[in-house]
């Protein structure tokens, strides 16, 4: 993380407590010259200078097929691309599930609030059933999709699937360490972790963590 | 006698060969009429390839790789092209170096599987950019290949994403091609643009109007620079002509034969054929279209005006040279009939 960059993620939100944990186990993994970190738009664009590793943005839903490309060119490269929930299991849903089918050996990190924030909070594929968002006002129809459960059936058996969350920083370094290391043996790695909001959520202090610590119940953390 | 240079080789075999020679390394595709033999015949030849799941995932892969300074490229056609763009116009907006074919067939939709010229203005300007690409438009196999070598070493070298725009006329005919009379030329080499250990920070997105502003100022500025070494047209008994007919890719090629055919009949016509469509040859339109003797200009194309109008976009506003149309949007025109309609304006 560079001292002159100030942090653009709104207060309370989850991801610099994620970038700063990949960042810490690039570094005691030794890896921080040869990854390459894509970046998904949507709050993940925000963290195009926030870690010492060659970062860049790619389109909405498209950081898989992207990292995809860089690794097949790049074989000794580590690829990780971060993304939220819209951009993993909406928009870029098919790109991502035949990524997974191939078991290409990349490592995708979806960061998961329930809400697509940076336009706005509407609801995503994860919501939960009757939340409120902008494009949900009446409470949402739907019921959240679990991804690592989703994608599991289509997975190589030696691919990492797993989630965890922001307030479980120990789970975070565990999961990240052994999805790179999958990459690393050739497979597929998929971290999704549940993460803060408190802008969308509308929550503050300690409901924003009884909100995170609710996810839960529906989104188990764990390996798959 | 066998001539061991002539080969009857299909425009699909042609551009698998340019693309081999200029060095590719890997091709994302997702089978499409009529670009899918670049495709199939990539494969044949032993090549790295992938197939995805849609032209998205292949347009974003070649970015992909492109970024880590390989040679990829893909090949689309219609609404295939359609979704391509979504990769193509990143790669405008990071000025990445990804090399498409795109093979015309009718639109709009899904609309026919062979021909057409309707992928103009989706090739020049697809997408929410600024048209900041370089478009190749070959008339018959052998251009194909010279602008399929150029299309490689000119993305890299100038780093703006190219287009080989054809049709599936052009790539699925078999024509014997003379391969002593094909020009070998030095490939420019592909470079990471993200290497190892750089700490590169690219943003493809700005959080100001003027910061964006800014970055489009450089890329026209390069672009216009790069315009006088990339933009380039063939002119044919433009001298003496009262008219000056335009056409490009396959239709050119009929029209070549259409003039030589009026010249027979005495009638002062002379031919303009855009090899580039992005950036354009003013330069030499201009001196074409304000030539003395000129009266009128004729577009001939297989769309409703889309080249008409990138020549309009191009040409000096205060020439005044009368315009006609010969469109035949998702017909090939042949000769006779080129000649014929030709005759209909003119005499």
């Amino acid at each position: 993380m560079s001292d002159l960059i100030p942090v653009k993620f709104c207060n309370g939100c989850g991801y610099p407590i994620i970038l700063m944990l990949l960042n810490k186990i690039l570094k005691e993994m030794d890896l921080t010259s040869q990854t390459v970190l894509g970046l998904d738009i949507g709050c993940s664009l925000l963290a195009v200078n926030f870690l010492p590793v060659n970062t860049f943005q790619t389109h909405h839903g498209r950081v898989t097929p992207t990292m995809m490309g860089f690794k097949r060119a790049r074989p000794n490269s580590i690829c990780i691309g971060c993304t939220g929930d819209g951009g993993a299991y909406a928009i870029g849903l098919q790109g991502l599930a035949h990524a997974i089918k191939r078991d290409e050996p990349i490592t995708v990190i979806v960061v998961n609030n329930t809400v697509y924030g940076m336009t706005g909070g509407q609801v995503t594929p994860t919501s939960l059933h009757q939340q409120k968002t902008e494009t949900s006002p009446e409470g949402n129809i739907d019921h959240p999709l679990l991804g690592p459960e989703f994608f599991k059936p289509i997975a190589h058996k030696d691919a990492f699937l797993a989630r965890t969350a922001a307030n479980d920083p120990k789970q975070i370094q565990e999961f990240l360490t052994k999805a790179i290391e999958t990459q690393q043996a050739g497979h597929f790695s998929l971290v999704e972790i549940l993460s803060f909001c408190p802008t969308h959520w509308k929550t503050k202090g300690v409901e924003t963590i009884n909100y995170l610590n609710n996810l839960k119940e529906t989104f188990k953390p764990g390996t798959l | 006698m066998v001539d061991a240079n002539k080969k009857f080789i299909t425009g699909a075999d042609m551009a698998v060969k340019a693309a081999i020679d200029a060095g590719a390394q890997m091709m994302y595709g997702y089978p499409i009429t009529p670009a899918t033999e670049i495709f199939t015949g990539w494969i044949k030849n032993k090549q790295n390839f992938l197939q995805t799941e849609d032209e998205i995932s292949a347009g974003f892969a070649v970015c992909g790789g492109v970024l880590a300074g390989q040679k990829a490229f893909s090949a689309s056609s219609g609404p295939g092209h359609v979704l391509m763009q979504d990769g193509f116009i990143m790669a405008e907006g990071m000025r990445l170096p990804f090399v498409l074919f795109a093979a015309q067939r009718g639109g709009p939709s899904s609309g026919t599987v062979i021909y057409s010229q309707q992928e103009v203005m989706l090739a020049c300007y697809g997408g929410n950019g600024e048209g900041m690409r370089l478009v190749y438009s070959p008339s018959g196999p052998e251009e194909l290949y010279a602008l399929t070598r150029r299309a490689f070493n000119e993305a890299w070298k100038y780093r703006f994403p190219a287009i080989v725009l054809t049709d599936g006329y052009t790539l699925k005919e078999k024509s014997i091609v003379d391969f002593s009379l094909i020009n070998d030329v030095e490939n420019f080499p592909a470079y990471p643009l993200v290497a190892e250990g750089q700490n590169i920070h690219w943003p493809n997105i700005f959080t100001s109007e003027e910061e964006l502003n800014h970055e489009l100022n450089l890329a026209k500025a390069d672009f216009d620079k790069i315009t006088p070494l990339v933009a380039t047209s063939e002119i044919i008994q433009t001298d003496d002509a009262e008219v000056i007919l335009i056409a490009h890719g396959i239709v050119a090629v009929a029209a070549k034969e259409a003039l030589a055919k009026l010249r027979l009949e005495n009638q002062k016509v002379g031919l303009f054929r855009p090899i580039t469509l992005r950036p354009f040859d003013k330069v030499t339109l201009d001196k074409t279209v304000g030539g003395k003797n000129v009266k009128q200009v004729i577009v001939i194309e297989s769309s409703f005006g889309q080249l008409a109008r990138l020549v309009k976009d191009s040409m000096d506003t205060t020439l005044g040279k009368p315009f006609n149309y010969i469109q035949y949007p998702a017909l090939g025109i042949e000769i006779e009939e080129m000649v014929s309609e030709i005759k209909k304006i003119i005499i």
